[in-house]
């Protein structure tokens, strides 16, 4: 493998982990409907076990993402966490709230009473997605900052933020915001999907259709918005001497000098949209399966977009060659090369989390597990 | 200490230290509770099993705090740490990213089948679950001590001015180095006393009570062997610590013993004035009358070590650190323009290069780390490891006797042993830590050069959130956990 493939291979495997990801959001996305979807305490109940099974492959996902990025990317990770701080330190915060929010709810002795954890899923179910969502439309929109090697020299940081909101101003950018609020409603589409599969009650339903239709069209609105524009806009190229200069139509070239990854676009779009004709029109209680492979894909093909085809994954709107893109903020051809041996490992991985997903769902929950078990959050 | 520096090392060890509250009852406990489920999956005995689901109770109300404080972790060596995260990200990357493709999934998949998983899987595959969370959690400790023993003893990369970071060479002598093994072993071994402590303790709660008889003496018998071969190997590692810590990081040992002046016939210091001669030079070299460098000679005089190496004073190796930064800038500022010139100071560069670190201090005494701290932390983890020990060892011995219920004083001094496990754990990470000071990575990059261009108000604010969050849920788990401890009927 060339030192250029062994990037793009890597690239690939953080937009699949980024792809994943926001498939798996779909944990958040049910957790703030815990107190609008739910009638009873029995029905929040069922929601907060149903995504408590799967919360900490979200989780998990998340942080591998994270470790994947800064081992493969290490200057877009000094760049974009001691830059964005804001915005990084308050998905953490809110991921926080969530890891203990499931276990500690509902056991005696808690402090803070059930409703103030649910509160904290809730809260993490809104600010994660959204957060999250505004931290990767930089990735499009660019951001400000300044990258200097030669600080080194004096002991000063090589990435500067040059923005004074450390971050914050990110989240005043109109179209990271469209893009944010595009992951949040999508998290509560897929959450009602995953609901509808993953409890085995019919008298809900029919709330969880409702809820899919009432969250997927603002979806679509903020996704088209924010897809139109893309294809419409600048972005930022960069040239075989690593010079960055700004090209119309940047991501839509890249789409038809990639016809691949249009396709995976394209079969991700309409898988999203399968999922929702099959739970809405169908009555099936089976398109999480379509959306959810379907949002994996057109996230992973709106990243590969964002990084490959020599483009600038992480515009400087400072200083346009301090951009970053896949050749100067990559790790070193070995440690590339040796953690892409690692990465052999990674279907045995997906083999076993499927095994256990299958393991745990079936039948699904029931109101009468939960009366029954002890084992529930 | 700049303010920003000051703060941003503040958070970094306040998050440690609470991941450290949680993460070594998660290795422990997950030891002593998968045994007890073999021993259900291998006699049928309903009672192992009710017994296992109790301890895998509170395992899960421990586990998820150390989730929650871990992935602060990682990210805050983004965002506080900019520098450190390029200048050896290349290395350093690698651990967190196969930590989280090989444990953290590993982990966060079989947990949730231990818990939801019964009655749904087959006994044997539940067993397999069981083992495999803390097996998850173990390989996951592995690869996080790799990427600390790197910081301590960093080995298998070269320093490239052109890319200004440095780049690993060699995988395996990363992943595999001793100081990781030996770090692993000490760290982890001492999550399984932790662990065995808190079986015990909770245990003796109940034969105190007069509760849960039967469960609390059995529980007892098999944490305490798990706690005796931990300790046994933890002081097993601890030992061959030693001897690395004196060959890469001497002025560490030097401030853990509060030796001023080397000698080849260093004593032991248990307390001020009172010593044990010629302990400190065998424990360091193996040999009774082995060299132990002092803090005089490694900032001011230099030293032959015992190794037959001589040994740079520190303002000397600070003097070549001052040269090779001069020429690392004079060869940025050349590179591009001339190529003679950039040649030049490329030489010059690797004349000086391996105290590259050192040219960011100012004087050798920024060399010196906090003795006072390191050195009573050294001593408190020891005599309360000793103390923890001496409570495995009376487990075992009443067990055998079957006196466990008799002598209400072991009770007492099996619940006192719980905050001194604790106590001990931490004092073990502030000497790795506080004594590596004033380096980010031993010998490689101080601290002050390793930060993110932040204001210190930022940094300030997220402590306080954190310090908050962390403390607040500190305060929900014991309490939680002591209810759950309190309700339980076996």
């Amino acid at each position: 493998m060339t030192y250029t493939l062994l990037q793009e291979y890597w690239w690939f495997l953080v937009s699949l982990l980024a792809g994943l990801f926001v498939f798996l959001t779909f944990v958040q996305g049910a957790n703030t409907m815990i107190f609008s979807l739910a009638g009873n305490e029995e029905e929040r109940q069922m929601i907060v076990n149903s995504t408590g099974r799967k919360w900490e492959l979200t989780f998990t996902t998340l942080v591998t993402f994270g470790g994947a990025f800064f081992a493969s990317f290490p200057l877009f990770y000094s760049t974009s966490f001691g830059g964005a701080y804001w915005v990084w330190m308050l998905i953490l915060f809110s991921f926080i709230l969530q890891a203990v929010a499931y276990e500690f709810q509902s056991k005696p002795g808690n402090v803070f009473g059930t409703a103030v954890y649910r509160r904290f899923l809730l809260i993490n179910g809104i600010c994660g997605p959204l957060l999250v969502g505004i931290a990767v439309g930089t990735f499009f929109n660019g951001a400000e900052f300044v990258v200097n090697h030669d600080a080194m020299g004096d002991g000063l940081t090589i990435s500067t933020w040059t923005g004074c909101a450390h971050g914050l101003e990110a989240v005043l950018q109109p179209w990271n915001l469209v893009l944010g609020f595009a992951i949040v409603m999508l998290s509560r589409t897929l959450g009602a999907l995953y609901l509808q599969n993953n409890l085995n009650d019919e008298a809900m339903q029919e709330r969880l259709r409702r809820a899919v239709f009432a969250n997927a069209l603002p979806f679509l609105v903020f996704f088209l918005a924010f897809a139109g524009r893309l294809l419409t806009t600048q972005g930022w190229a960069v040239d075989e001497q690593g010079v960055v200069s700004l090209e119309d139509y940047k991501y839509l070239h890249n789409f038809l000098e990639m016809p691949l990854v249009l396709l995976l676009f394209l079969i991700g779009v309409v898988g999203v949209l399968a999922g929702l004709f099959m739970s809405l029109v169908k009555k099936s209680r089976c398109g999480i399966w379509p959306a959810g492979a379907g949002t994996t894909l057109t996230v992973l093909s709106l990243f590969l977009i964002a990084g490959w085809n020599n483009t600038c994954y992480y515009p400087s709107l400072t200083d346009m060659q301090s951009s970053l893109h896949l050749a100067n903020s990559c790790s070193s051809e070995f440690t590339l090369y040796a953690m892409t041996l690692v990465s052999i490992l990674i279907p045995f991985v997906l083999a076993y989390i499927i095994w256990a997903w299958r393991s745990l769902d079936v039948p699904g929950i029931t109101r009468k597990e939960m009366a029954q078990t002890d084992h529930k959050y | 200490m700049n303010e920003l520096l000051f703060l941003s090392r503040f958070q970094f060890a306040l998050t440690a230290c609470y991941h450290w509250l949680f993460v070594p009852l998660t290795l422990g406990l997950g030891i002593v509770m998968s045994v007890m489920e073999t021993l259900y999956v291998r006699s049928g005995d309903d009672f192992w099993k009710r017994t296992a689901q109790f301890w895998q109770k509170l395992f899960g109300i421990n586990f998820a705090v150390g989730v929650a404080t871990g992935i602060i972790l990682e990210f805050e060596f983004g965002t506080n740490w900019s520098n450190y995260s390029w200048f050896v990200g290349d290395i350093f990357g690698a651990p967190l990213a196969i930590e989280g493709i090989l444990a953290f999934f590993m982990e966060s998949t079989f947990i949730a089948l231990m818990f939801f998983g019964w009655g749904k899987i087959s006994k044997s595959a539940h067993l397999a679950s069981t083992w495999l969370t803390v097996i998850g959690a173990t390989i996951s400790a592995w690869w996080i001590l790799v990427a600390n023993s790197w910081m301590q003893h960093p080995v298998g990369m070269e320093f490239n001015p052109a890319t200004v970071r440095n780049e690993m060479l060699d995988f395996f002598a990363v992943a595999f180095s001793p100081t990781a093994v030996i770090k692993f072993s000490h760290t982890v071994l001492s999550g399984w006393m932790t662990g065995a402590v808190f079986v015990i303790a909770v245990s003796c709660w109940y034969l105190l009570k007069g509760r849960n008889l039967e469960m609390a003496k059995r529980s007892i018998k098999v944490a305490a062997i798990v706690g005796l071969i931990g300790s046994l190997g933890c002081m097993g590692a601890g030992d061959a610590s030693g001897v690395d810590i004196a060959k890469h990081q001497p002025m560490k040992l030097a401030a853990a013993e509060g030796l001023q002046k080397g000698s080849c016939e260093a004593p032991f210091s248990i307390v001020p004035g009172i010593e044990i001669p010629h302990m400190l030079s065998f424990l360091a070299t193996h040999d009774f009358n082995g060299f132990v460098p002092g803090i005089e000679d490694i900032t001011r005089s230099g030293y032959t070590s015992h190794q037959g190496e001589v040994v740079l004073s520190g303002e000397e190796k600070i003097a070549e650190g001052k040269l090779a930064l001069e020429a690392f800038k004079r060869y940025r500022q050349f590179r591009n323009s001339d190529p003679a010139c950039a040649n030049q100071a490329l030489a010059d560069f690797n004349a000086h290069k391996a105290y590259f670190g050192y040219g960011y201090l100012d004087s050798s005494e920024a060399l010196v780390p906090n003795v006072p701290v390191v050195y009573w932390s050294f001593r408190l983890m020891i005599a309360l490891g000793c103390f923890v020990v001496l409570i495995f060892l009376l487990s075992l011995w009443l067990a055998y006797r079957k006196q466990l219920e008799k002598f209400p004083l072991f009770h007492y001094a099996a619940l006192l042993a719980l905050p001194c496990v604790y106590i001990a754990g931490q004092c073990g990470w502030i000497v790795a830590e506080v004594g590596r000071q004033p380096w980010a990575i031993q010998g490689l990059l101080p601290v002050n050069a390793g930060l993110s261009s932040l204001d210190a108000t930022n940094v300030m604010a997220t402590t306080i959130i954190f310090a908050l969050i962390f403390t607040a849920l500190l305060v929900a788990e014991i309490r939680i956990m002591t209810r759950a401890i309190k309700d339980h009927h076996a």
